[in-house]
């Protein structure tokens, strides 16, 4: 699957491999990764924990439509997604992007569109837990 | 049939609750959901809104059956 989410901690890297190891080999030439993992600061505040709450179906639906995007602007081999959802602590992966391509370009450009488009479409949002146990929601993303 | 009206994150705890059912009323639009269904409260100035999972303004139509959603600027990532 192109676009996955995971209500547990999740290896992005073994992701990475098994989704490769389907791609047919000399196929591509680029492959280009993100990988988003927690912090434990924010806004100049330490930060203890984090909750991913999501719309189940409407996420998916929009992460499936910007990896459909980037696929046919780019011309690409392949795309991957996946995202945490549910509790979170500070240094586990929140998100994987990945792309497959015949060159690079198209690779590291396509990889930062799917990024860029998850932030600011796919409805995901995040609750932090600071040091001192007070909760609060982030309210907007950091510039980039 | 009726209107399903979901609030998300920081604002469905704002309203004090997950969801709302409306009778659809035959001429609605996606703000005039929100003034039915949250009338002690003006609807945000930086809600988004989706009407059955794609992203639509306050004057965009609501028919009987459809979902709408309000929710914060989204965070994800």
């Amino acid at each position: 699957m192109a676009v996955s989410l995971h209500p547990a901690a999740f290896d992005p890297w073994a992701t990475l491999t098994a989704h490769q190891a389907q791609l047919p080999p000399g196929s591509f030439g680029a492959t280009a990764v993100f990988v988003g993992t927690m912090r434990d600061f924010n806004e100049g505040d330490d930060v203890r924990a984090m909750t991913l709450e999501h719309y189940p179906g409407m996420t998916e639906k929009h992460l499936e439509g910007i990896v459909a995007e980037a696929r046919e602007r780019w011309g690409l081999d392949d795309c991957l997604i996946a995202h945490r959802v549910g509790p979170i602590e500070p240094g586990e992966p929140i998100v994987l992007t990945a792309v497959w391509s015949a060159h690079r370009k198209a690779a590291f450009e396509a990889c930062r569109y799917l990024m860029e488009e998850l932030k600011h479409r796919a409805p995901f949002w995040k609750r932090e837990t600071l040091k001192d146990g007070a909760d609060r929601w982030v309210e907007k993303n950091t510039e980039g | 049939m009726s209107i399903t009206v979901r609030y998300f994150a920081s604002l469905r705890e704002r309203v004090g609750r997950a969801e709302d059912q409306l009778q659809a009323d035959g001429d609605d639009t996606a703000g005039g959901v929100w003034s039915r269904a949250v009338p002690e409260q003006a609807m945000p100035d930086r809600v988004l809104i989706a009407i059955n999972q794609e992203y639509a303004d306050a004057d965009h139509p609501v028919r009987d059956g459809d979902e709408v959603a309000f929710f914060p600027p989204v965070t994800g990532g």
